[in-house]
């Protein structure tokens, strides 16, 4: 096996949402190529952790970040970092299915046509086609690109969002309970298909479903209420976790 | 008209909620077996002592008032009744006046007067004495009713929804009345005038002869300038209204903080409940005079009257219609959408052209709708601050006329109710109504359209 490259080196990170403390001094390697899961009870900051990596939470008034996020070795907590460049870096995917009204085409196109990053409708055309085989859905949508994104299936609009993600061409994509609102068959193609990226992308996901994070991710991070609990390779965590409390939640014994 | 009896029903009324309620609570069984209040048997008595009575007050006045009219008019000695039929009418309606114990310039029969003040004294007795009877009878026959366990709450129910009906089909006839009315009056005009000289004529002086028989030039009746003026008018406010509409809206939802954004949308809000002829003496005294200064220092001819003072000020009168509504709809934008654009590194210009607008659109759409045909429709303004002449100009600063203020000045004044220049303001009106509709309608189904996405 190829020795693991950090991708994402987050040091001591606290988030506030106001006065209160919703992520408590949290260290964490990501490692490219991988998929990296995180998981937890509800409310304990798995989404505040996660959109820091695109700065997400700056959209949020109250919300103040401190420490330090390196992607590739540059803080990308700076405050004089370029937004648009870390995300279109760092895609990300979200718990319900977003697509924007607009054609199917326009959807992924969204992100390469305001980054300008092609010079031509064929280049153009070839990114959203290379993006949406990416993501699995080429072979249902190829006759109907200039149909409305809306008016696929939740499972074929999750997987757009995701081809949409993947057409800035970032390296790291985030996805925050990608399949809570897809049924199992949709959930399946979704989970193939992040065996099939991390090849060529690192990946964190949130996930409420523990055979989930089992089965798609490499490490697992648990949480508990802001505090990193453990963090190790996931075969690790689900058969011999090192803390009592990440015994207690994976066993569904609290949550 | 009101008299007597109308009193005595209504006080027994009155009291016979108490008496209604009191019975109800003797009669112990009554609220057990039928699960009603003793309020409920107070209105249900209430009721049925009022509404009888009262019907057969409405049935009798009507009646009698077309009998007395019929009656009086036989009782007007041959010699003295005029043959024409409005003729006819008029001499009856001196009698009245002069019954009623007025005076009247034509001289009218002792014999009819004396007629009318009998009729009318026995048809009043008469009404009165029937039905406060009538309020009486009813009150017992339903007091008793109490006894028999009668289920008051079920009655009452069927009596609100009558009522509810009865005040919908109001608003309804009402509507359809007036439109029936427009159609009536403009296929008249349409029969003194062409179709195609309407819609299509470019010279508008409705000067028709006042009296008959006098010489005057006919009138003209091309109603293309009006309608240019109206556009005119309209296109410069909403060049107004739109943008600073449209962008007040994306600044108050997507910048503004909360804080800012609770002042500021009253604010706004209020410029639409100023009355519009404040707006008028606006247009007139302040900025019509202001845009004549300026534009004759640059040595442009213009008048205090110009079609750019009204459009302006009702501009400003139709900005909340656009910056409300349209606030309302970018809001409702869902909140996923934004994260999506700034997820894929849009900066927040571009999410607001890119996505935000397109989202809103059916519902900005709708919004620069229901202004433009507030502006169509708005005549105070410009009766004040736009000018009287029917010019065909598209020069801003030229004196215009428009739609409504033609209407008001067909109406106004006197003459003849059915000549041709009264019609023509109900041609006017008519072809105003069918544009609003459309507009509304298209609104209307647009708005819902964009609903059903996000619901
Ligand atoms: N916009 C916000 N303003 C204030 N507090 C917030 C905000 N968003 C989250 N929080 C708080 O931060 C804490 C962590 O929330 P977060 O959404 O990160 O939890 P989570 O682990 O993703 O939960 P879930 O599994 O339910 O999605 C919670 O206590 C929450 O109440
Ligand atoms: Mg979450």
């Amino acid at each position: 096996m190829i020795k693991e490259q950090t991708k994402l080196d987050i040091d001591n990170v606290d988030v506030f949402y106001g006065k209160k403390q919703a992520i408590f001094n949290v260290d964490l390697e990501i490692k490219k190529n991988q998929v990296t899961a995180f998981i937890g009870p509800s409310g304990c900051g798995k989404s505040t952790l996660l959109r820091c990596f695109n700065r997400m939470n700056d959209l949020i008034d109250i919300c103040k970040v401190s420490g330090s996020i390196l992607l590739d070795s540059v803080n990308i907590l700076d405050k004089k970092l370029d937004l648009v460049r870390l995300r279109t870096k760092v895609g990300m995917v979200f718990q319900k299915p977003n697509p924007f009204p607009k054609s199917i085409y326009d959807n992924v196109a969204y992100g390469p046509k305001i980054h300008g990053l092609c010079e031509d409708i064929s280049e153009l055309d070839e990114v959203v086609e290379k993006s949406l085989k990416s993501a699995g859905l080429w072979n249902e949508v190829k006759d109907r690109l200039n149909e409305p994104g809306t008016g696929i299936s939740g499972g074929q609009q999750q997987r757009l969002c995701i081809a949409r993600a993947i057409a800035t061409n970032p390296d790291v994509i985030l996805m925050d309970e990608p399949c809570s609102a897809l049924d199992p068959i949709a959930t399946a193609r979704v989970e193939e298909l992040m065996q099939e990226l991390k090849k060529n992308y690192t990946i964190i996901v949130v996930t409420h479903n523990m055979q989930q994070a089992a089965r798609v991710s490499e490490k697992t991070a648990f949480f508990h209420l802001g505090h990193l609990i453990e963090f190790g390779n996931t075969e690790e965590i689900f058969t011999s976790p090192n803390e009592i409390k990440t015994q207690d939640y994976i066993t569904g014994r609290f949550g | 008209m009101f008299d007597i009896s109308l009193y005595f029903i209504f006080l027994l009324g009155l009291s016979s909620y108490y008496i209604g309620k009191n019975r109800a609570k003797k009669n112990i069984n009554l609220i057990t077996e039928t699960g009603g209040l003793e309020s409920h048997y107070g209105m249900y008595l209430v009721i049925w002592t009022i509404l009888p009575a009262f019907i057969f007050y409405l049935i009798w006045s009507v009646i009698s008032n077309y009998l007395i009219k019929e009656a009086t008019l036989g009782s007007i000695p041959n010699d003295l009744l005029p043959n024409n039929l409005s003729m006819q009418k008029l001499f009856l309606d001196s009698i009245i006046v002069v019954a009623k114990g007025g005076s009247s310039l034509s001289k009218v029969p002792e014999i009819s007067v004396a007629f009318y003040q009998n009729f009318a004294f026995y048809s009043t007795l008469g009404k009165s004495i029937s039905t406060i009877s009538i309020s009486l009878i009813s009150f017992f026959i339903f007091y008793k009713k109490i006894d028999s366990n009668v289920r008051a709450k079920n009655f009452l129910e069927r009596i609100i929804l009558v009522f509810l009906f009865i005040s919908s089909i109001i608003a309804i006839m009402t509507t359809v009345g007036i439109i029936l009315s427009l159609i009536v009056e403009t296929t008249k005009f349409f029969q003194d005038v062409t179709i195609f000289e309407y819609f299509f004529g470019l010279l508008w002086s409705p000067q028709m002869a006042l009296r008959e028989g006098q010489v005057a030039a006919e009138g003209s009746f091309g109603a293309v300038p009006v309608f240019a003026g109206t556009f005119l008018i309209t296109i410069i406010a909403m060049a107004l209204a739109g943008p600073v509409g449209l962008f007040s809206a994306i600044y108050l939802s997507e910048y503004a903080s909360k804080n800012t954004r609770k002042i500021v949308k009253p604010t706004i809000e209020v410029l639409a409940g100023v009355p519009t002829v404040v707006y008028g003496f606006f247009a007139a005294l302040v900025v019509g005079p202001f845009i004549r200064r300026t534009s004759e220092s640059f040595g442009l001819a213009s008048s205090s009257e110009s079609a750019l003072a009204a459009g302006l000020v009702m501009g400003i009168m139709i900005i909340p219609f656009i910056s409300s509504l349209s606030d309302d709809v970018i809001n409702s934008v869902p909140q996923s959408l934004r994260e999506a654009s700034f997820g894929v590194g849009a900066t927040k210009s571009e999410t607001i052209k890119k996505v935000i607008i397109p989202a809103a659109l059916p519902g900005i759409v709708a919004a620069f709708m229901l202004a433009i045909s507030r502006a169509i429709g708005e005549t105070m303004i410009v009766v004040m601050a736009a000018g009287l002449s029917a010019k065909l100009t598209a020069n801003p600063l030229d004196s215009v006329t428009t739609v409504t203020v033609q209407i008001v000045t067909l109406l106004v004044g006197d003459h003849e109710f059915d000549s041709t220049k009264t019609m023509a303001a109900f041609a006017l009106g008519m072809t105003l109504f069918a544009i609003t509709l459309i507009l509304n309608i298209y609104a209307i189904r647009v708005v819902k359209k964009y609903r059903e996405k996000y619901d």
